[in-house]
């Protein structure tokens, strides 16, 4: 009897502890599906379309089988290949031009004044935080206010016949557009790798006979490298996948591919679009495999633990 | 004549380069071997308001070991950036092989640093790192790779040309970086702190190494520490320096026998003050009589041979711990041999240190005093008893140090 009564309130405690592991796992569970749901709602649309640009359907709801043609349609599609190549030639040189100018920025604003480059940095932010739109809206309206001005003078120099020279929106006004958005995102990229940069680097190279130029060169730029090289990726990309700001610049000739596809989508979704969208995720999923190879390479040259673009970001 | 004796060939071998060295500077007339490796000359260096350095005047003499020993915030970096070219004296000037130096450029003088914590370059390994310094010099590849060896065999590193810098242990790149600098031949070698992040027993072994690579090669390092023991290890010469100004320079051994102020006496090791005033000089002996604030009446030796002291200035007497000696009370009557000073005291404190213990005693006429007892002969040498016990302390005249202020 005395036995049981010393038992009874250890089973009473037992009995306690698997209740409270018991709904220890309920709740581990239902964080479980939570997460389970929200990756599944950001990455399943996207293995829809891969899978249906494999649909041999002309319905692009409805699986009736696999093949590979809309990918062979897409590439001999005129207006497809015009769009990527366009895409492709914008993006290339707005990362060009981004990079070179704001790692130039990023470079000159650590020698001036504190009181520069806390204004820089707002404009800086300021292009990053603005709403794609209104950046949009108030480069259309510059360029056609600026072309409002020009081209009658333009005309007027070159004689104003048909074969006059004239500007116009195309491909030059979203690159420029681009350029604008994209220098700021270098610009942080590189300012944030040279304030983590071991300042006495500089002052060995100098110490052990190096001119500023020879320092710059051999010091500085290989550590600033895999910030410029994300900075180069990124800007990349957001050029490559921006619409906003191109539907606003665009002129005639220049359509890009993320304009095309919302064109086509609008007429329902085809088989042909799902396979254009497959090819640039493709492409775009290389395209940072081979930025974090790049990284991690040059991570490991320059002894940092871990060269990914989230830590070229935070490293300090 | 030996006009035809190219500086480059004078230094083409590291080891005994300091007497080749010589033979250069004899053809080039600028300097002899009198002339000191580095002079500065009433330099001051203030940051805004803050003055680091202060009328600093200092003559480096060639091939020697010269330590600059302070606190943080002392001036000695500030110092050794400025002979680096790092900073410009804000006053002043600093001559380099007997030639002023303002307004050249870190690149253009012929002084080379090892960094507190190296400044390797990461993206080079160990060979391209050490022939950094070759490569600005436009020296051809095949002598680059040569020099390069002899440097790293010098630091004991031969082998590890193709290593990366940042697989190897805190002591090996300790050793890069003292080969990037010395395959250079620098006229001075300036080292910043550079044993601080290595662990104790590592930071020992290399104060033995670095002192016999100096003797090796001949060159005159300067070395800047807040550590007094790697001071007193390493150099020929330490200058003691406090806010900016030279407290003392001098060997080690001179340094703490013969600490000419308070600072110096305490920063170097530690010491037993007693304030007092002077009674009677001898001016012959340079000792002088004081009479502590508690009355007791001590002679010493007056360390500061500049100090102009007379009968009722204010001094300090300092004593050092190891030359106190301390007993157990046995009851005897106090009676001290003549140039003995023997005072009964309680014990404050006892502290076992293994190969020595620290006694901490309190005395009426020399309120409290540290002494330093070595066990010689294991624990059997500690003084037993405890707090409060009744002890003797004795110690002779010639342990008074008499400071000036």
């Amino acid at each position: 009897m005395s036995a049981s009564g010393v038992a009874r309130p250890r089973a009473g405690r037992g009995r306690a502890l698997i209740a409270a592991e018991r709904m220890n796992g309920f709740i581990d569970g239902l964080f479980r599906t939570q997460a389970a749901l929200v990756y599944a709602f950001l990455y399943l649309p996207i293995v829809v379309v891969v899978v249906f640009a494999f649909n041999a359907n002309r319905l692009a709801t409805i699986w009736t089988g696999f093949t590979t043609d809309w990918f062979g349609i897409a590439l001999n599609d005129a207006v497809v290949t015009k769009s990527l190549g366009n895409s492709a030639i914008i993006a290339f040189t707005n990362a060009i031009l981004a990079t070179t100018f704001g790692t130039m920025a990023a470079l000159g604003l650590q020698r001036v004044g504190k009181r520069t480059r806390q204004g820089y940095d707002v404009l800086t932010y300021i292009s990053i935080i603005v709403p794609e739109i209104v950046i949009a809206l108030a480069t259309l309206v510059f360029f056609a206010s600026t072309f409002d001005v020009v081209n009658p003078v333009l005309a007027g120099l070159t004689g104003g016949g048909k074969g006059a020279f004239k500007l116009g929106f195309g491909q030059f006004t979203i690159i420029a557009a681009h350029v604008l958005f994209n220098t700021s995102l270098v610009l942080l990229l590189v300012r944030a790798r040279l304030s983590g940069m071991d300042r006495t680097l500089v002052e060995a190279s100098q110490d052990l006979f190096a001119t500023p130029w020879r320092t710059f060169r051999q010091i500085t730029f290989p550590q600033l490298l895999p910030a410029i090289v994300a900075g180069f990726l990124l800007s990349f990309t957001f050029s490559f996948d921006d619409y906003v700001i191109t539907s606003f610049v665009t002129g005639p000739g220049s359509t890009t591919l993320p304009i095309y596809i919302f064109g086509q989508v609008k007429r329902g979704v085809s088989p042909e679009t799902n396979a254009v969208a497959t090819m640039v995720l493709a492409f775009t999923v290389g395209m940072l495999l081979i930025g974090q190879a790049v990284l991690a390479w040059q991570g490991r040259r320059s002894g940092s633990r871990n060269g990914s673009m989230a830590n070229i970001v935070t490293e300090r | 004549m030996t006009t035809s004796l190219t500086p480059d060939a004078a230094t083409a071998s590291l080891a005994g380069s300091a007497g080749a060295r010589a033979v250069a500077r004899a053809t080039t007339g600028v300097a002899d071997e009198t002339t000191p490796d580095v002079e500065i000359v009433d330099v001051t260096k203030r940051f805004g308001a803050v003055t680091a350095v202060d009328r600093m005047r200092l003559s480096i003499s060639r091939g020697e070991f010269y330590s600059l020993l302070g606190p943080s915030g002392c001036g000695k970096t500030t110092t050794l950036r400025m002979i680096a070219g790092f900073e410009q004296p804000t006053e002043g000037e600093i001559f380099l092989d007997g030639k002023p130096i303002a307004g050249i450029p870190p690149y253009r003088r012929n002084v080379n640093t090892v960094f507190q914590h190296y400044a390797l370059f990461p993206h080079m390994d160990v060979a391209r790192n050490v022939g950094y310094g070759l490569r600005q010099r436009k020296v051809a590849k095949v002598e680059e790779a040569r020099r390069v060896g002899e440097a790293l065999a010098l630091v004991r590193l031969a082998g590890y040309e193709r290593r990366r810098t940042w697989e190897m242990s805190g002591g090996q790149q300790q050793r890069v970086a003292l080969a990037r600098a010395l395959v250079n031949h620098p006229t001075v070698l300036l080292l910043d702190e550079p044993l601080g992040a290595l662990d104790l027993k590592l930071r020992k072994e290399m104060q033995l190494e670095l002192k016999a690579l100096q003797r090796e090669v001949g060159i005159t390092f300067v070395y800047v520490t807040h550590d007094q023991e790697e001071a007193l290890t390493m150099s020929d010469v330490i200058v003691v320096m406090r806010d900016g100004r030279i407290q003392q320079q001098g060997d080690p051994t001179e340094l703490y026998e013969c600490p000419t102020n308070r600072f110096v006496a305490d920063f170097l090791g530690s010491s037993n003050f007693i304030a007092a005033t002077v009674e009677g000089v001898d001016a012959s002996s340079r000792t002088a009589t004081v009479r502590s604030d508690r009355g007791l009446v001590l002679r010493g030796t007056v360390t500061d041979p500049a100090a102009a002291i007379a009968a009722g200035d204010a001094v300090t007497v300092a004593t050092r711990p190891e030359r106190l000696e301390v007993r157990p009370d046995d009851g005897a009557a106090p009676g001290a041999a003549p140039g003995w000073t023997e005072l009964a005291g309680r014990i404050r404190q006892g502290t076992y240190l293994g190969d020595h213990s620290e006694y901490r005693v309190v005395t009426d006429l020399a309120g409290e005093l540290i002494v330093r007892r070595q066990n010689t002969v294991g624990a059997g040498s500690a003084l037993g008893g405890g707090p409060g016990d009744p002890v003797v302390v004795r110690w002779h005249e010639t342990a008074n140090l008499i400071l000036v202020g």
